[in-house]
């Protein structure tokens, strides 16, 4: 079955684009969502919440309605449970320093994975460092995915906080998010999803995996950036304190003391990006009238070219793509013999391919694959096999541009 | 484009072993790192009446980072302390495009071969590293 061409919805792809594989890092906005942000901009602009003219209970109606198309698309009980943030960074950075700090005492333990993005992973150091707990790790078995052993092993009822990528944005591998989080519920624990990677890709049903938070930013599923969300479950949230103070949080203040708004406004402190939720809910209706199942399967067509295709060069070196092929994104992760990702990123550029190099900010991730760096090409729905080809092609070249073939 | 930077004459000082190793005797010695792109070298100097008798380096990154850092030893050894901050100044420069006569760039010798990277901004960090690394050594000299 041939794919719909779906560039033609994205005005960054009118013209001579090049082949944009670094669909992990952020996605290009359909039209669709940037007349949203206008829309919101140039119709009924005003502060939300607090304005009783049009314009204000326009925005207002706006805001809260992205809010609900969001509850809807990770089916959660209530819009309540649905906190706006910038980026999926801040949802992380909100529940280890509110649940975190409220919750934790020496002697606790964080578990998190050795794949965690540094998102998922500093903030948790920092609380650990300010609680007294200990922060364990997961690691991987030989094909990349988490190893039952070590989830076993470590696991257990000094756990009060496992925190995990459901998606790795290195290794592209799904993580059993489901079954985790029974396992963390066996033993008291609470668990913290990554969905950042996840939400994009792959239908999210927070009741369904039972997960007690989730964070992801809009950016990186069409949507602008600095909108993100963290789902919370109603109980959880309410016996949080507060993370930022300030207006519009609050319910009534007094000189020396405040009390608190209710849910979600209690997380949302200082005026909200409203242009950006629209953008959002506008990327959110885009996602749904394709389909994940249209999503994964011109994903995994993609990327299965692709593994095959480097796979026959034998001076590449892949990772995370040894793994059953349905459990995985879009996401090529590989180095060069002999050649730094930084020099073969250069190399593509040059031949119109825009890729990642580094260490994704996952580096005790890329030390513990045994390297200082990869390329990393990451696809999304409308990427097509002429991008792949020039992936290759441009892949082909670039020891020769070495001067080591 | 791409022919004026990956030359043989990069490729050549990025592989090239003689400079990689430690000093016997090192009177300075100086981390660099380059976050973004994970370049990561420790240049190593030996300092005596002012001039610098030797240099080497240690560490990994890419081909610009590691010929430049290999062209930078070569060029430093036997200059003196105030001789070699001129040159890194003068390299630095010329990654910048602030100095683009050629006649004055003469002065660093095949550290020259560098001078495209002024057009990538993504790579001028990957080009300097040694030479600010040697600027901040030098600062303790
Ligand atoms: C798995 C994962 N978690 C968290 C993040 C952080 O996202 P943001 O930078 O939008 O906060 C990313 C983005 O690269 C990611 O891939
Ligand atoms: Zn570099």
């Amino acid at each position: 079955m041939a794919s719909r061409n779906f560039l033609k919805d994205f005005p960054i792809f009118h013209g001579k684009p090049p082949a944009y594989l670094d669909n992990s890092a952020t996605t290009q906005k359909p039209e669709a969502v940037v007349r949203a942000i206008c829309g919101y901009y140039g119709g009924c602009n005003a502060n939300p919440h607090r304005g009783v003219y049009d314009w204000s209970v326009k925005a207002t109606k706006i805001y809260e309605n992205a809010r609900a198309s969001v509850q809807k698309f990770l089916n959660a009980k209530l819009p309540a449970e649905i906190i706006f943030t910038k980026n999926a960074t801040e949802s992380l950075n909100l529940v280890a320093q509110s649940y975190g700090a409220a919750n934790l005492k020496a002697g606790d333990e964080i578990l998190i994975t050795i794949s965690e993005h540094h998102s998922n992973l500093v903030p948790w150091q920092i609380v650990a460092k300010k609680t007294g707990a200990t922060l364990n790790y997961i690691y991987l078995a030989q094909d990349g995915n988490l190893s039952d052993v070590e989830i076993h092993r470590k696991l257990t009822k000094r756990t009060k906080i496992l925190a995990v990528t459901q998606i790795s944005n290195v290794l592209g591998l799904i993580n059993d998010v489901k079954t985790l989080a029974a396992k963390a519920h066996e033993v008291g624990a609470v668990i913290v999803v990554d969905g950042a990677q996840s939400v994009p890709h792959i239908p999210v049903d927070v009741q369904e995996l039972d997960a007690d938070f989730l964070a992801f930013s809009g950016h990186k599923m069409l949507g602008p950036m600095g909108i993100g969300v963290l789902y919370g479950k109603k109980n959880l949230l309410e016996t949080m304190p507060p993370f930022l103070s300030g207006g519009d949080m609050i319910e009534y203040v007094e000189e020396q003391d405040t009390t608190f708004a209710e849910l979600p406004n209690k997380f949302e402190a200082g005026t909200q990006n409203v242009g950006g939720a629209a953008g959002l809910s506008a990327a959110i209706d885009y996602l749904q009238k394709i389909g994940f199942d249209e999503i994964a399967r011109v994903e995994k067509n993609l990327t299965e070219l692709a593994i095959d295709a480097l796979k026959k060069l034998p001076y590449v070196e892949l990772y995370g793509c040894d793994s059953e092929r349905d459990n995985k994104i879009g996401i090529v992760t590989f180095n060069i013999k002999g050649v730094h990702p930084h020099d073969v990123a250069t190399i593509l550029d040059a031949e119109g391919v825009a890729i990642r190099a580094g260490h994704h900010c996952a580096q005790p991730l890329t030390k513990y694959l045994g390297q200082t760096a990869t390329c990393r090409a990451s696809f999304y729905f409308y990427n097509t096999i002429e991008d792949v080809g020039r992936l290759v092609d441009a892949v082909a070249k670039v020891r020769k541009v070495m001067h080591l073939d | 484009m791409l022919e004026e930077i990956y030359t043989e004459l990069l490729a050549e000082h990025s592989q090239s072993a003689e400079n990689r190793r430690a000093l016997v005797n090192p009177t300075l010695k100086e981390h660099g790192h380059n976050p973004t792109c994970g370049d990561d070298i420790t240049l190593e100097l030996e300092i005596s009446d002012g001039v610098i008798k030797d240099a080497a380096f240690t560490g990994g990154g890419c081909a610009i980072s590691q010929a430049s850092t290999d062209m930078m030893i070569e060029l430093m050894r036997g200059k003196s302390v105030a001789e070699a901050k001129k040159l890194a100044e003068l390299f630095i420069a010329m990654i910048k495009g602030e100095v683009t006569d050629n006649a004055e760039l003469e002065q660093l010798d095949e550290a020259i071969a560098l001078k495209n990277i002024s057009n990538m901004p993504a790579r001028v960090k990957c080009a300097t590293l040694a030479w600010h690394t040697l600027d901040t050594a030098l600062g303790k000299a």
